[in-house]
């Protein structure tokens, strides 16, 4: 039996090989996204690790909590000599470390598309440098003079910088000329994912970073005999408030501990992707193998005539599933790792640049590629093999005979309906249901929408016939007689259509779902602006989120043409007290300019006024109605805010105000700035508002552009309608990743469009025959196959985009509480429609031309 | 390019509908090579009913195929109503057919998701012609079916469904109808009947027919009978009963 299932397998070469590309795309994707993945892990374990070589212990701030964008906060340089008196300190160096917009030659700020842009302030001076640092000098020297610095060599090749080039540099204040004196990167690591990096000396980095005294971390080495922990516990006793010491290991440990979080993110990303390819994969191999089974009736009934028994057909076919699945699954593995770096280059054209070193390829990504790549195919043959188990001897001697239906098979219908019910009643109670864990919520959300997809694959065999004469017309119209032919072909087999569509369904059902999402995101975000915003300009980083440094606020301030309104911002905790003890919550702090924040945000006032803000005291805090509901804070009520670093400030609430649910663009509590810079360490502002005497026109915009592009480069003027833009893009831009990764899927299904025509080409053959002798020409019959491929594809396009729009509705209403509008992207969906019938066409054009070549005198001949 | 009704038959001045001249066909090369024609020529004039008999292997079926533009000759010509189409493309080769030649299968060769009506206007509609109503009416008529109209092949007997295929075969009015054992798939009695129909269409019609067979009762339907052996005419007679091809059989074979 096993002789043959091979020789089958090698009879039908080419449908083999078509029902393995849909395998091999998915293990690719798979394996891909493991060697990917894992590759970024290691390069950041080495540059983690590297950092700290020759080191035995640090010293830096300590954070309260963590925060997105703060560092932790400097100490005085005093405790630099302390550490090297300690007994057992063989060495230490200083450190700074902070962030710097670098700029090209043009004096445009260089993108990194939300990579760090990192600096550091070397002790270069010190004999020990050497010895500490993780950094190779590539070429020139080490920065050791005021106005000398050393990048990266990636950002000096990508922007043609030069050992003896000038550069501007934009740190606290406004930008800075620089000589680039050398150029050098972190040990093995070729580049940091897109980040810029700039190198000065203590001295320089203390004065650019506004931290003069001060230090961000020391490293220390022990002397021969001495231990970390020793030296820990002889250090530990001089330091002064919020600083801490570790171990190197330690250190290195939690530097790792976040990247660690955004690579497993990126990985269980990208496996889902590839998840969905093989599911979608699956379904092509289900119905390649049932189409086979049931053009093979003849020879299975031959077998069972010379005496093949039930269980030996039965595994004659899954036998066949194993071997494509197995052979598929060792080219997709190996397929991964060329997909890995053409999923980089993806992230990379997206503006999501990853580091990378030497790839890796792990043992892990073998077993799990294999392992799910063949489990996928077997179990999408198993039922296509029940069925060859069933077909009769005696159909070995009838003309046209396919294997009967099951014993189940008039369960179907109500079967399929139920499981459509069933599955749409699990994504609802995942979704609504108010008593589960997030776990099991999103499991049964998953399963839900898994078991909804093979439910409306069956039903949709229902909805084959009225969807197909409603496209017909169409078809009908353009194809002619072909055209009506091609309608009839795809309603012939209903159940086949419906799968074949089925795969092409799941593809963009998912593509229009994330699509009415963003769509509502971006309405969503334009509602809140529109509600909130009445300022002329808003000036923002890049990416619209990013906090940046403050300088521009006093470069602008003298112009009296202009009012600045300033908002800062920072993660803070809130700390309330009540009966029940003291309560902590995390919460924005922002800090405003009371005097001019109501002339460009628009407080919808629950209780206080515009006049009251104005009058806003230090110890006082405007609140946003529901975190104070939510809190329980009344106007007149105390609370306390904690920075990160540690220090605690009280206040009252002077005032409440509504914001949008969906996006409130100031934090849950406001105070004046005096208040927000005692509190937060080197505050960032994450917008500035600005008024302009003539209001909003192209004049005053080129004006305040001109104003800023020198000296702050890498700062945006936004009009309230580019502001809203510069959100679109963001969402765009992660939608047009999502697209890309999701045509995995219906490149998948296309294998699966062109699988099911070529055999329904070979199965028709004789009537292909006929239909040349009685006068279709060859363009006919081309044209014949094309119309077909196309109603199979709109089918799935019929089913999959209302689909997808009901599934982001399901979602939307179960936002809406957050504010989180539905709209309906109707150029997009169209553009679906299209690259649907443009899929049917690509999936037609080789059976297509098999048809039109196929010899007439042959095809009538054939059986 | 559709033909009326007032112009049936054909309205060529030709006196001939297929002719076809020293007409060979090999198969393969070298020393597997079958000679399945060695120079056949033949003329067959309008409204003649002409049967093709041979055991076999003797190349009828070959001979059929290549003087309805199936297959190519290896060498030699055929003339469709005067136009020589061993020299057309396959493009030409399909208008040639759709205008000039009807076909009836051995295994009727119906398309099961088309009604019977629309699969005998089909090569109509593959033309892109307009579809004559009465004209469909009649053929309905002609060949029993008008009750069965709308429903498919497979709701059909084999008998029934071989009279879609005459009418089919009938619809473009074509110059020449070939059938490739009509009958070789039905029994006895349903078979007498699809001859009848093909006799009473060369009557009532003037329809040229050339039906390829190996059943004498089938060839005593015939205005003539061309007896093929080993890829040669041996035999051309007038009109004859079963009986007397099977005389002719028995003595080709004897040879």
């Amino acid at each position: 039996m096993i002789r043959v299932a091979l020789r089958g397998l090698l009879g039908r070469k080419l449908r083999a090989v078509l029902t393995a590309l849909a395998v091999i795309l998915g293990v690719a994707m798979i394996s891909g996204t493991f060697v990917l993945t894992d590759t970024i892990d290691r390069a950041f374990d080495s540059l983690f690790t590297d950092s700290y070589t020759g080191t035995d212990v640090v010293i830096s701030g300590e954070q309260a909590f963590e925060t997105d964008f703060a560092r932790p906060p400097p100490f005085d340089e005093e405790l630099f000599d302390e550490v090297l008196a300690v007994e057992g300190v063989d060495a230490a160096v200083r450190a700074i470390q902070d962030f710097a917009q670098l700029t090209d030659r043009e004096g445009g700020p260089i993108t990194t598309g939300g990579a760090p842009t990192l600096a550091f302030g070397l002790d270069t001076e010190s004999p020990d440098h050497e010895r500490f640092t993780p950094l190779v000098l590539v070429d020139g020297d080490w920065p050791v003079a005021a106005r000398q610095v050393a990048i990266d060599p990636a950002t000096a090749e990508d922007e043609g910088y030069a050992i003896g080039d000038s550069i501007d540099i934009r740190a606290r204040g406004p930008v800075e000329e620089f000589e680039i004196v050398g150029l050098a990167k972190f040990g093995s690591v070729d580049s940091i994912g897109g980040a810029t990096v700039a190198y000065f000396s203590i001295g320089e980095a203390q004065r650019v970073f506004e931290k003069d005294g001060q230090l961000d971390g020391i490293q220390v080495a022990a002397e021969p005999g001495t231990t970390a922990e020793a030296l820990i516990e002889r250090i530990e006793p001089l330091l002064p408030a919020q600083t801490q010491v570790l171990t190197a290991t330690e250190q290195a440990d939690s530097d790792a501990s976040d990247v660690e979080e955004f690579t497993s993110f990126i990985q269980y990303f990208l496996l889902a992707f590839g998840g969905i390819a093989l599911f979608v994969g699956a379904f092509v191999i289900f119905n390649t193998l049932s189409i086979t089974v049931a053009q093979r009736t003849r020879e299975f009934a031959t077998l069972r005539t010379l005496g093949g028994s039930r269980r030996q057909l039965l595994w004659s076919v899954v036998l066949e599933a194993f071997i494509i699945g197995f052979l598929a699954s060792v080219v997709g593995l190996f397929l991964g790792l060329v997909l890995a770096a053409g999923l980089n280059a993806v992230f990379v054209s997206f503006g999501i640049d990853l580091p990378s070193s030497g790839t890796v390829f792990a043992t892990r990504t073998i077993v799990v590629s294999l392992i799910v790549g063949t489990a996928v195919t077997v179990v999408a043959g198993i039922v296509p093999a029940m069925r060859a188990t069933r077909v009769a001897p005696i159909a070995a001697v009838r003309e046209g005979a396919t294997p009967p239906a099951g014993r189940f098979a008039r369960f179907a219908p109500a079967f399929s309906i139920l499981l459509v019910v069933g599955a749409l009643v699990a994504v609802l109670v995942g979704m609504f249901s108010s008593g589960l864990g997030v776990g099991t919520a999103l499991g049964l959300i998953g399963v839900g929408v898994v078991l909804l997809f093979f439910g409306i694959a069956l039903v949709s065999a229902r909805l084959v016939g009225p969807i197909a004469s409603l496209i017909g017309i169409v078809s009908v119209r353009i194809g002619g007689a072909s055209g009506r032919l091609a309608r009839e072909n795809a309603t012939r087999n209903p159940s086949r259509t419906a799968s074949t569509a089925a795969a092409l369904m799941i593809g963009l059902t998912l593509v229009t779902f994330v699509a009415v999402i963003a769509r509502g995101l971006t309405s969503s975000v334009e509602d809140a602006i529109d509600y909130q915003l009445v300022t002329d300009y808003a000036l923002v980083s890049e990416n619209g989120f990013t906090p940046f440094e403050p300088g521009i606020d006093e470069a602008l301030a003298n112009d009296p043409s202009l009012t600045v309104s300033p908002v800062r911002g920072e993660n803070t905790r809130v700390q309330t007290t009540s009966v029940d003890g003291i309560a902590e919550v995390s919460a924005q702090l922002t800090g405003i300019d009371p005097a001019t924040i109501s002339s460009v945000y628009d407080f919808d006032w629950e209780e206080g006024s515009d006049a009251a803000v104005m009058a806003l005291a230090t110890d006082a805090a405007v609140v946003e109605r529901d975190f104070a509901a939510d809190n329980e804070l009344a106007v007149g009520d105390p609370f306390q805010v904690q920075g990160p670093s540690g220090d605690v400030v009280g206040l009252t609430v002077a005032a409440t105000y509504d914001a949008p649910e969906f996006w409130g663009m100031l934090g849950e509590v406001s105070v004046p700035i005096q208040t927000f810079d005692a509190l937060i360490d080197s505050p960032r502002n994450v917008y500035t508002f600005v008024l302009v005497d003539g209001g909003v026109n192209e004049a005053t915009k080129v004006e305040l552009e001109a104003t800023l592009a020198a000296d702050f480069p890498g700062i945006e003027v936004d009009t309230q309608s580019d502001f809203k833009d510069r959100f679109e893009q963001n969402v765009s831009q992660f939608l047009n990743l999502l697209f890309v990764l999701l045509a995995l899927s219906v490149i998948v299904s296309l294998f699966g469009m062109v699988n099911t025509l070529i055999l329904s080409v070979f199965e028709r053959t004789r009537e292909l025959g006929m239909l040349r002798a009685v006068g279709m020409t060859r363009r006919q019959a081309r044209r014949m196959i094309r119309h077909e491929s196309v109603i199979t594809a709109l089918i799935g396009a019929a089913i999959g985009i209302p689909l997808g729009i009901g599934l982001a509705a399901i979602i939307t209403a179960r936002l809406s509480d957050q504010g989180f509008g539905f709209s309906i992207p109707w150029l997009q969906i169209v553009i679906f429609a299209i690259v649907a019938v443009l899929a049917g066409i690509l999936a037609a054009v080789f059976p297509a031309r098999r048809a039109a070549r196929l010899n007439v005198l042959r095809a009538l001949q054939y059986e | 390019m559709t033909q009326t009704a007032a112009d049936w038959p054909p309205g060529e001045t030709s006196t001939v509908a297929v002719e076809g001249r020293d007409v060979a066909r090999r198969f393969g090369a070298g020393d597997t090579a079958v000679d399945a024609l060695r120079g056949v020529s033949l003329t067959v004039p309008p409204g003649q009913f002409t049967a093709v008999m041979g055991p076999s292997g003797s190349g009828k079926s070959t001979l059929m195929h290549i003087l309805a533009g199936l297959d190519r000759p290896t060498s030699g010509t055929v003339w469709i109503s005067g136009q020589e189409v061993t020299s057309l493309g396959d493009k030409q080769l399909t208008l040639l057919r759709r205008e000039h030649v009807g076909f009836i299968f051995q295994f009727f060769n119906l398309l099961p998701m088309l009604k019977a009506d629309e699969n005998i206007t089909l090569p109509l509609r593959l033309a892109g012609g307009r579809v004559d109503q009465a004209w469909t009416d009649e053929l309905l008529e002609k060949v029993g079916l008008e009750d069965r109209r709308s429903h498919r092949p497979s709701e059909l007997s084999g008998g029934q469904q071989q009279r879609v295929a005459i009418a089919r075969a009938l619809a473009n009015k074509p110059t020449i109808l070939f059938a490739d054992e009509p009958t070789g798939n039905l029994d006895s009695k349903t078979g007498e009947e699809i001859l009848t129909l093909l006799r009473d269409s060369v009557d009532t019609y003037n329809q040229t027919t050339l039906m390829v067979t190996h059943e004498p009762r089938a060839a005593a339907m015939a205005d003539r009978i061309l007896f093929l052996a080993d890829g040669l005419i041996v035999r051309d007679i007038g009109n004859a009963s079963a009986s007397e091809v099977l005389a002719v059989m028995e003595e080709l074979a004897s040879v």
